[in-house]
């Protein structure tokens, strides 16, 4: 059995207890995107202030449980400052870091066969603290805990793009 | 309301427990400690053991046919169903127990037959801000398809509904939809003020009895009500069997709520003639295995006396409350009148601000089950301001030990948390 310090490691209950880039941003300019699980109730709302291809400022609020908010918290320090196709990067990673299954029915993802490394890792892409959240695998009730800010992230820049096409 | 009762029996948690496999289940680390009943109830071996054998040694559909299994088919069928009325005190058991998928199912019959043949555009209906899901949005639909008004009796902040406001709200209601005991709260409604309220305004009552009927005993008619709402697996039967129970006259005066067979007692190319009570409500092959697999269940509970099941269950949550409150003191919230008398055997905590689900998975590690969420019940978590509990509830195979080890595992959240 998978024991209690696999999931709640002491870097995400840092994350749980003090939230980075917690706030809203004004909406508009900023775009608003919720996040929200209606099984278990946890709720995430991402802002994301898009310029010229780069994420320049994300903000998060919501209520939820330790492994929802701490993975909210983590998601706004590695995508802050990244550009879209790095953030899209980070979400494939910590996705494959998540869930193998999902990778490996996700064929549009273009990564082969699909399962993606058992450390998460996709070139070029540092997960850094996200690394901590890797336990939560062993807990598959949690992972849509943990995915919840990522989808909402991915909602936005998805929506980011039909608005403002990227340039050719 | 509970009776204060004389003990006619006992019922000893820790003895039970062998009569329910899963309890004994193998696993690794420490024993299960199941305190989720008010979710779903465990399956005593005998409930089990009779589904088997009626599976195989008699299993035929009902209604239909004529040879020697199929009449035990109906036999045993229709021998689960006058247990089942007979445990709620039914006066009329053959006619006036509907036997249904769950609850949700009962509850939404109501709606869909009584309701919308009884109701008009306009007319105001009285729920409680307590009411599961279950006994909310069958109303918000049929309020949707009719133009009703809702109206809804407040908690106040000890978990007892608002009476105050009662008389002032049920003025000119056609209904009045109320749970019998609380899914989060476990606080007992007190049936008899709002039966006055509804007959003096020509309203009739449903009684969501989900929660209070597999632990408090019952007798239909002395609750009052008009109709009553209970599902089979949170009372040690099977899922996939529910029950409306409903005044014969009313069941009369109801017109069926699903078509297809069985429910008809003729159809030409031009229409068709309702059944009798209850088959009435029954259309298609009903669940019969799940029917006298409830059967045996009732026979277990009345084996040990509902009124032995109330007092173990007043017991035990007295000890709760007194353990959880002693070990945790200012840590734990119990939200909920806290009077073991006055509610059923389930306590919703909060602890300091770990989120519930949090504290399920920290509880699950020392074999302690517990449901963590809003318990489909989001108006209420609104109202006690908070996003959702962690929930212990207690039954039959429950025993002060389960209570300790749950006490117990709550320390390691504080460990793991603070």
């Amino acid at each position: 059995m998978a024991g209690l310090e696999d999931l709640y490691r002491e870097i995400i209950l840092d994350h749980y207890r003090n939230p980075r880039n917690r706030g809203e941003l004004p909406s508009p300019p900023a775009r608003r995107v919720e996040g929200f699980n209606p099984l278990c109730g946890d709720e995430i709302v991402v802002y994301l202030d898009v310029d010229g291809g780069t994420i320049a400022d994300v903000k998060v609020t919501g209520q939820g449980c330790s492994i929802s908010q701490s993975s909210a918290s983590m998601m706004s320090t590695v995508v802050k400052g990244r550009s879209i196709d790095e953030a899209r990067a980070v979400i494939r990673a910590f996705k494959g870091l998540m869930s193998v299954h999902e990778a490996r029915l996700d064929s549009g993802d273009g990564d082969g066969n699909g399962a993606a490394p058992a450390d998460g890792t996709e070139p070029g892409v540092a997960l850094g603290d996200l690394a901590a959240l890797q336990g939560v695998v062993k807990f598959p009730v949690r992972i849509k805990c943990a995915t919840l800010s990522w989808n909402a992230l991915a909602q936005g820049l998805d929506e980011q793009g039909l608005d403002e096409p990227s340039p050719a | 309301m509970a009776r204060l009762i004389d003990r006619v029996g006992s019922v000893d948690g820790g003895l039970l427990r062998a009569d329910f496999p899963v309890l004994d289940r193998p696993r690794e680390g420490p024993r299960l400690v199941y305190l989720d009943s008010a979710s779903s109830s465990q399956k005593p071996r005998a409930v089990l053991e009779t589904m088997d054998a009626y599976y195989e040694s008699s299993y035929a559909n009902v209604h239909r046919g004529l040879y020697s299994i199929a009449e035990e088919s109906d036999r045993l069928f229709a021998e689960a169903r006058t247990k089942v009325g007979r445990f709620i005190g039914a006066p009329v058991p053959g006619r006036e127990v509907v036997f249904t998928k769950n609850a949700t199912e009962s509850l939404n019959l109501v709606a869909q037959a009584w309701g919308r043949h009884h109701l008009r555009e306009g007319d105001a209906i009285l729920l409680t801000e307590m009411e599961h899901h279950s006994n909310l949005v069958p109303w918000f639909i049929l309020a949707e398809q009719l133009g009703l008004e809702l109206r809804y009796l407040s908690v106040d902040d000890h978990g007892q509904l608002a009476l105050d406001d009662l008389e002032r709200l049920a003025d000119g209601v056609k209904l009045i939809g109320v749970t019998l005991m609380s899914n989060v709260l476990g606080t007992i409604n007190p049936l008899g003020p709002i039966v006055e309220a509804a007959r003096a305004n020509g309203a009739i009552v449903v009684g969501d009895g989900s929660q209070y009927v597999p632990h408090v005993p019952t007798d239909v008619t002395a609750l009052g009500c008009d109709f009553l709402a209970f599902t089979g697996h949170k009372m040690l039967g099977p899922t996939g069997i529910g029950v409306l129970w409903g005044r014969e006259e009313l069941l009369d005066a109801t017109p069926p709520f699903l078509g297809g067979g069985s429910m008809i007692r003729d159809v030409r190319l031009d229409g068709y003639e309702p059944n009798e009570l209850p088959w009435k409500f029954e259309a298609g092959t009903p669940p019969i295995a799940e029917a006298i697999g409830l059967g045996a269940a009732v026979d277990y509970l009345q084996a040990l006396g509902m009124d032995a099941v109330r007092g173990h269950e007043i017991d035990l949550t007295a000890y709760a409350l007194d353990t959880l409150t002693r070990r945790h003191g200012d840590a734990i919230v119990i939200h909920g009148p806290r009077e073991p008398c006055r509610q059923g055997g389930l306590l919703s905590i909060t602890y300091k601000d770990v989120h519930p689900h949090d504290l399920s998975q920290v509880l699950d590690q020392a074999g302690v089950c517990v449901r963590a969420g809003h318990h489909c019940a989001k108006p209420l978590m609104r109202r006690l301001g908070v996003s959702g509990t962690a929930r212990a509830s207690l039954y039959v195979y429950n025993d002060e030990s389960d209570v300790d080890a749950l006490a117990e595992a709550l320390t390691q959240a504080e460990a793991l948390f603070f």
